[in-house]
């Protein structure tokens, strides 16, 4: 099913099959190029595999846009242990909605691409780890799973290419953390959703202390059209350093919100104009989050010359991210959009660490505040030291994930705290728009 | 990781061996970096970030906990930026922390309040409410209060690590996590009481000590646990002739910090409304309250008329000292002239020692079962009937992947981690798999005794490894009234004794003029059949409500002295308080000898003590070790023993983990705890 109309300067790839009839039915997959990719890989060494995934300049699409096939290449092929494939399906950075529709229309293309690290790696199991709040998706993987079983696309021998891969999927219990991959292996071999010590990175000992690549779905989803296209075609969609498309979920306060695919590179400028159909009433574009809440939020003025891709966003200082765009039009208030994001990291912090645990409360509590009308002048700066404080002294990125937006909202909008604070109401709370809590 | 690496801390130049941590090999420069999470032999947390530390060519501070050493790195643990961000992580910490400080336990003795104080971090710029929870209980002994907890976990990998009982965890998340029991409401463990311990605040408190005193208002003596017979230091927390606590914080001992319930908190016999605190003598069929003087005057008198004229018996004990076991018997032997001495005998240590003869370094020490590469536990639940001797086993296992093998009749916590379990008796079966192995400790419980035990000595001989033994005894000084020759067949230091005499059930059998029954209660379940009884004991036993007088004993808690462990290693008990009416029993016998006008010799314990290295082989032992508190090995005995006739008979209690023969009654904290009950 689809959620928004597609638009024409959207270069489909990944979402090439959204849209047909019975878009997730194996006969349709099938019918499409489906597997061919697989049966093509099988014939190659799995040197050549990771080498078309190098070449493809694929980098990963969960947020932290690491070189797919250098992550691949790290697996050491010749130890004892099995080798796993873990799919990270935990889509739970705020602004991101783009997984779910992979699962959802194209089931079977993420089962080509696990099936293709498979045999780039040696691994005969993986799992697909879906959050919690997914749960319908479970459903539709495995379907999918089945009819992939019952076409001897998995399993035993598959297609009598001597390659054997069982796949399983796994749900989340409702947690941000367990998108950080090593907490999402401790929730998968069914512990507390905790990240681990780090090294050693889940390529040497991952899932079940065993050698383990980890992707975000869409990085497998691309991996069928790189092999069966070759990489070079799929780099050359994008920019010299970042190859292919990026699934990219436009939300906010624009016309036309959904996920589209664009070319990496694309113009944040007409990204918002032509592709979303501009801001919402003809409403003048406040600020701009790139790639899910955890990023640094932009100003109108820096999203001038700004391209959809990593380098681009970290001159910035911001980051390309998950791909979670957030639009926001000049009635919102960016106190409160703050508050809100301060709420979710303090709810979703995994209390493993102190500055992370305490860290997350604090700022919210204290942004709460600072909405209502209580806060002082000294709060404005004490927002920005906690966020420093946690910064880059936290156990894993969330507190991060925190204190950059958190740093980057008090930087950029001063203003805006200053005109909430000594008991002054929300300047916007009487235009009714803004982001609602 | 063979080797070592060079690098810099704080410009001093350290030589660390290769694979150490960071945090370890600052400590070797002497310097100590912070943490709260990180604790030697435990898994790795890295969540306090209080260890952050600034390392060249790193853009982010490094956590020194997860760091090993590496070649030419400059590491500097002081400057402004990390001390910063320990000061600011502490007041993260202090954010939702209650700051009850004058009425909290730990306070005086905290690591949360001593970092705070070291960096200067007392001001906050926390004007939020506070995340409030109640306070709860999680047993008897054990009290949770989540607002004081820095969710360090280090209460949850003690007692899942060290302990292998994983009855704690994390539930919840973000800033509500707090630790509770894995299992429901309430904690069914060992209750040992180690999470309280680790505990680097007041989070975790002890319902034996909470609200008792402040840490600073006590006095600390170190001294050895009166239970079991492994022999674990318990560093005693007294005010005025009270015992408010026992732990061993400062890791002295044999057992490291490690103690169970019984060390912890098992020393509350001591007050308990039932001790006795004056002499009693039978008049007109009923024991009433005498002076010492007066006692004293009849037993004497009694053992003086039956000397050359009756019979005598002398029952010792498992609990009482060196000393007093050798005075014990020397008097027995020299002045009332009979070889009528025993005491209850809870593994066959005899026979272990005969079948050894002429082989050294044949005895496992509490170190080995750290250290050594494989194990065989026989017959006993080791992490309950010896629960040192099981976590240094368990230590092993997790620090050095020892291999271990059980052959119990029933399950045991070692089978969890077991390379082989065998239930029954058939240790033959695993005859192969020991073959592989590069040595041995043997373990075993009083099963094995006789010719059970030659048999398993012949066994252990013939599997071409180095094998060492481990005789499992059962209390605090069992093996001890063994070595000072508190059996009839044997003279102090496995000496053969010339004259034949009866063991513990002959004596109770038969129809002796005088009884003297010291710190044992052998007629629990039997009717006394001597013409007079003397007892010596804390309570008013089922031996002592039969006797014509009692003596108040002092207890091991209340006296100097010397107690030998299950293991052999020879500590010093000091005196951490006094009980008013109650006397050693050494100055019990001292004053019979003195008021029969008998020379035995000085009664004061180093007097005594000094006679023992003389006399007894094996004690011969440095007098330095013991002196500072710590234990010496008492040297293998290496050499032929004669037994005269059959060995007598040799019977375990089998006490678990909150049972302790007669003192274990008369404790209240081990039979308040709802484990006590379900292992009934």
């Amino acid at each position: 099913m689809l959620y928004n109309e597609p638009s024409p300067l959207e270069t489909k790839v990944l979402t090439r099959r959204f849209g047909m009839e019975r878009s997730a039915a194996i006969e349709t997959y099938l019918a499409t190029d489906g597997y061919r990719a697989f049966q093509k890989a099988a014939g190659m060494t799995p040197d050549e595999v990771i080498n078309e995934v190098k070449a493809s300049n694929l980098r990963g699409r969960g947020g932290a846009g690491f070189p797919t096939g250098m992550k691949w290449s790290f697996v050491p092929r010749t130890s004892p242990k099995p080798k796993y494939i873990v799919v990270n399906g935990d889509e739970g950075e705020p602004g991101t909605c783009k997984d779910r529709l992979l699962i959802e229309s194209d089931p079977h293309q993420l089962i080509e691409g696990v099936l293709i690290a498979g045999l780039a790696v040696d691994a005969h199991k993986g799992w697909i780890y879906i959050r919690g709040e997914y749960r319908y998706l479970i459903d539709i993987m495995d379907r999918a799973i089945a009819e992939a079983y019952a076409g001897g696309w998995l399993g035993k021998n598959i297609q009598g290419t001597g390659f054997d891969f069982d796949l399983y999927t796994h749900t989340g219990a409702g947690s941000y953390e367990c998108g950080e991959e090593s907490a999402l292996l401790e929730s998968l071999e069914g512990k507390r959703g905790v990240p681990r010590i780090r090294p050693p990175f889940p390529a040497v000992a991952g899932a079940f202390q065993s050698p383990t690549v980890l992707n975000n779905v869409e990085t497998f989803c691309a991996a069928p059209s790189i092999i069966l296209n070759g990489g070079a075609a799929f780099a050359a969609l994008g920019i010299p350093k970042a190859g292919g498309t990026k699934m990219t979920c436009l939300s906010g306060h624009i016309n036309k919100p959904g996920v589209y695919e664009l070319r990496l590179g694309f113009p944040v400028k007409q990204m918002i104009e032509e592709v979303g159909g501009g801001i919402r009433n003809g409403k003048k574009l406040k600020a701009f989050i790139p790639g899910g809440s955890s990023c640094p939020v932009l100003t109108a003025a820096e999203c001038e010359g700004a391209t959809m891709d990593y380098d681009s966003m970290a001159q910035r200082k911001t980051m390309l991210g998950s791909g979670g765009v957030i639009v926001m039009d000049e009635d919102t208030c960016m106190v409160k959009a703050c508050m809100r994001l301060m709420k979710f990291y303090a709810h979703e912090s995994c209390g493993w660490c102190i500055p992370c645990r305490e860290g997350t409360t604090w700022l919210n509590k204290i942004m709460t505040r600072v909405h209502a009308g209580g806060g002082t002048e000294a709060d404005i700066g004490l927002l920005g030291d906690i966020a420093k404080n946690m910064l880059g002294r936290t156990f894993c990125p969330l507190g991060d994930a925190a204190a950059m937006p958190m740093i980057s909202f008090v930087e950029k909008f001063r203003q805006e705290f200053e005109d909430h604070l000594h008991g002054r109401p929300c300047p916007f709370e009487h235009s009714g728009v803004g982001v609602t809590a | 990781m063979a080797g070592t690496v060079k690098l810099t801390i704080d410009g001093h130049e350290v030589n660390a061996p290769a694979g150490m941590l960071v945090i370890d090999a600052a400590k070797l420069a002497g310097i100590e970096i912070p943490a709260f999470c990180y604790y030697e032999g435990l898994s790795l947390q890295a969540a306090c970030r209080m260890c952050l530390v600034e390392v060249e060519k790193m853009p982010k501070l490094m956590t020194s906990c997860t760091l090993p050493v590496a070649e030419g790195l400059v590491v500097r643990t002081e400057t402004p930026q990390v001390v910063a961000a320990r000061k600011y992580m502490l007041e993260f910490l202090l954010t939702n922390h209650p700051l009850d400080c004058p009425v909290c336990d730990k306070g005086g003795e905290c690591e949360l309040q001593d970092m705070v104080f070291r960096y200067g971090a007392g001001e906050s710029r926390y004007a939020e409410t506070k995340v409030h929870t109640p306070e709860k209980q999680f047993s008897p002994v054990v009290f949770y209060d989540a607002p004081r907890c820095i969710l360090c976990y280090r209460c949850v990998r003690v007692c899942n690590e060290g302990m292998g009982v994983n009855a704690l965890g994390v539930i919840q998340r973000g800033v509500a996590s707090e630790i509770a029991p894995n299992d429901g409401d309430h904690l069914e463990c060992d209750e040992c009481g180690e999470c309280i311990d680790i505990c680097p605040v007041g989070a975790l408190t002890s319902g034996i000590y909470r609200y008792q005193t402040r840490p600073w208002e006590m006095t600390h003596v170190g001294t050895i646990c009166a239970h079991c017979s492994d022999g674990c230091k318990t560093t005693l927390g007294t005010r005025n002739d009270r015992i408010l606590r026992g732990n061993n914080r400062d890791r002295s001992g044999i057992n490291g910090e490690f103690l169970c319930i019984k060390g912890r908190y098992g020393f509350d016999f001591y007050d308990h409304p039932e001790r006795l605190q004056s002499p009693l003598m039978r008049v007109n069929g009923k024991l009433e309250e005498v002076s010492w003087s007066q006692a004293l005057a009849a037993v004497a008198a009694k053992f003086k008329e039956t000397i050359g004229a009756g019979t005598f018996g002398v029952i010792g004990s498992n609990h009482t000292t060196n000393e007093e076991n050798y005075y014990l018997q020397k008097f027995a032997r020299g002045v009332l002239g009979t070889n009528n001495v025993d005491h209850r005998r809870t593994g066959d240590v005899v026979t272990l020692l005969d079948a050894l003869s002429g082989k050294p370094d044949k005895l496992a020490t509490v170190e080995d079962l750290y250290e050594r590469k494989a194990f065989l536990v026989l017959g006993a639940d080791l992490a309950l009937e010896h629960p040192l001797l099981s976590y240094q086993i368990r230590a092993n296992w997790r620090h050095h992947q020892a291999h271990v093998y059980v052959v119990t009749p029933n399950e045991a916590r070692e089978d969890r981690y077991a390379a082989a379990t065998v239930r029954g008796r058939d240790y033959e079966s695993l005859r192969e798999k020991l073959q592989a192995e590069p040595e041995l400790v043997i373990l075993f419980d009083d099963f094995y005794q006789g010719g059970e035990l030659g048999k398993l000595v012949e066994f252990g001989e013939s599997l071409g490894i180095p094998v060492r033994y481990v005789c499992l005894v059962d209390y605090a000084n069992s093996r001890g009234a063994i070595d000072m020759g508190l059996v009839p067949e044997l003279l102090p230091g496995y000496q053969p004794s010339a004259q034949a005499g009866l063991h513990v059930d002959e004596m109770i059998a038969a129809e002796l003029n005088v009884l003297w029954v010291i710190g044992a209660n052998p007629l629990e379940h039997a009717e006394r059949k001597a013409g007079f009884l003397v007892v010596q004991d804390l309570f008013l036993t089922e031996t002592a409500r039969q006797a014509d007088v009692v003596l108040p004993a002092a207890c091991a808690y209340e006296k100097n002295g010397t107690v030998t462990s299950g293991t052999g290693e020879v500590q010093r008990l000091a005196r951490a308080i006094n009980t008013m009416g109650a006397k050693t029993d050494l100055e019990i016998v001292g004053f019979l000898a003195r008021e029969m006008g008998a020379a035995v010799g000085p009664w004061t314990p180093d007097a005594v003590f000094e006679e023992i290295r003389e006399n007894v082989r094996g004690y011969d032992v440095a007098i330095e070790a013991l002196a500072t508190g710590g234990a010496a090995q008492t040297t293998p005995v290496d050499g032929r023993i004669a037994v005269a006739g059959e060995a007598g008979p040799v019977r375990s209690a089998r006490n678990g983990l909150f049972a302790s023969g007669t003192l274990g009654r008369y404790s209240k904290v081990l039979n308040s705890v709802l484990e006590s009950r379900l292992s009934r």
